[in-house]
């Protein structure tokens, strides 16, 4: 239950339109008070427990966010926010986005939405505690994505 | 040593981190609330720790783990070396060495974060480390020795002849605890320009180790304010209760100041004062009955 009663989160912003990031943020405010979970926006992968990635995933930051995800301690869970994160959203067939956030590294729990608002964000999380949980219970690793170029490939 | 030394030093070890602990949930609750938030509960910072030594270490070298249990080591010494009523000076020596451990920890990960906050950390050592000093001289002034026992067996108060060395010794307790307007060197808040300062690099077991020194530290801060009405131990442990609830309110009301105003204030007021206070001792010549 200790993973539960603290799930520190790691905002990470890959390529979004600052939409999505309002609404995270808009989590911690007063009104939300996200902290009342438990909830820390904590800046340093070393110490988190839950990714929130927001915005479809590009050739620029790609490597970025799997640098991102091999810091952070196992267990470890990833929150795809918003449309573009999951899906790659509007920006699917641009010339330089691969696409939803699940092409590049694993992720758990999905937050549709363009974009989503807060109490929808909180229950991601909720959702992704669960998980977490699980992950301590069976051992679950994250395995180490490999950084690769971030150069565009020529079929794109 | 005698049984009742071993048991106090036990009572000690198991203690502090309770009542640090509570003073850190009571921290945030009382933050949350004058943000009008409704807060974590009270027993926050023991599940953070709890998680924390249930997660994979992950540490950029080696040493990093040797410095963390150095940090803790030394912090536990000195709050022991405070009850036993030992060397005042010895005490700040030992102190000090348990904030250097942390800041050669945060350097030797070679993290920008981390080298900034523990940069900065020097600085704030740098500025309370006298007015510490200052202190440990008044006490020597008016007892005629370094040793605590002098003081805490005395029947007046030392804040009678001291209330310049109270005040600043506030601002080094807000300096040390790492609150606001100090807290550049690292910070609860990890959102910020700064990541996490000098514990960036740290996670799981080294970080709740960090933790749980800052559980005995904040036994050990207030400890140095209680020195100052050690006669009657009730009035004294209000004075630590209410400078911490102090120091928790400054740290909601101010931003983030610049290291150079920090050792502005500390080297040009505080040790001034400071040095008033020792003056009026010196020329006096009053001793603590």
């Amino acid at each position: 239950m200790s993973l539960a009663k603290s799930p520190w989160i790691i905002h990470v912003n890959v390529n979004s339109c600052n939409g999505c990031d309002i609404e995270v943020v808009a989590c911690l405010t007063p009104l939300y008070d996200a902290e009342r979970f438990g909830v820390l926006n904590i800046g340093t992968p070393k110490q988190a427990d839950i990714m929130v990635v927001t915005g479809s995933v590009n050739y620029k930051n790609v490597n970025v966010l799997k640098n991102l995800y091999n810091q952070i301690p196992d267990p470890k869970v990833v929150l795809a926010v918003g449309a573009c994160a999951s899906t790659g959203g509007i920006f699917h067939n641009c010339y330089n986005v691969i696409g939803g956030v699940d092409q590049v590294i694993p992720v758990d729990a999905y937050v549709p939405g363009c974009c989503p608002r807060p109490e929808a964000i909180l229950d991601g999380v909720v959702a992704a505690l669960s998980i977490l949980e699980e992950k301590k219970k069976g051992n679950i690793k994250g395995k180490e994505v490999k950084l690769k170029g971030s150069e565009v490939p020529s079929n794109a | 040593m005698n049984t009742n030394d071993i048991l106090l030093a036990v009572l000690v070890l198991i203690g502090a981190p309770i009542i640090g602990c509570i003073a850190s949930g009571i921290d945030r609750k009382i933050t949350a609330r004058l943000q009008g938030r409704v807060g974590p509960p009270l027993l926050q910072p023991y599940y953070d720790v709890k998680k924390l030594l249930s997660k994979d270490n992950m540490v950029v070298n080696p040493s990093q783990n040797f410095y963390v249990v150095v940090y803790l080591v030394f912090i536990v010494l000195s709050l022991l070396m405070l009850v036993f009523k030992q060397d005042f000076l010895m005490i700040i020596f030992v102190y000090t060495v348990a904030s250097l451990a942390l800041i050669v920890g945060g350097m030797s990960t070679g993290s920008p974060y981390a080298r900034v906050g523990s940069s900065r950390e020097i600085m704030a050592i740098l500025s309370y480390e006298p007015v510490l000093i200052l202190y440990a001289l008044a006490i020597y002034l008016l007892t005629g020795t370094f040793k605590l026992t002098a003081v805490l067996d005395a029947s007046s108060p030392m804040l009678m002849y001291t209330p310049l060395i109270f005040i600043a010794m506030i601002v080094v307790l807000n300096i040390k605890l790492k609150k606001s307007p100090f807290d550049y060197s690292t910070s609860h808040h990890g959102h910020q320009e700064l990541v996490k300062g000098m514990t960036t690099e740290y996670g799981g077991p080294g970080f709740a180790t960090i933790e749980i020194a800052h559980f005995y530290e904040y036994v050990f801060l207030t400890g140095l304010i209680f020195l100052f009405w050690a006669s009657n131990p009730i009035i004294g442990v209000l004075l630590g209760i209410i400078a911490y609830l102090l120091i928790i309110v400054i740290d909601n009301i101010t931003a983030r100041v610049y290291w150079q105003w920090m050792l502005k204030l500390s080297w040009s007021v505080l040790l001034i004062i400071s040095i008033v206070n020792i003056a009026f001792l010196y020329v006096s010549g009053v001793q603590l009955a």
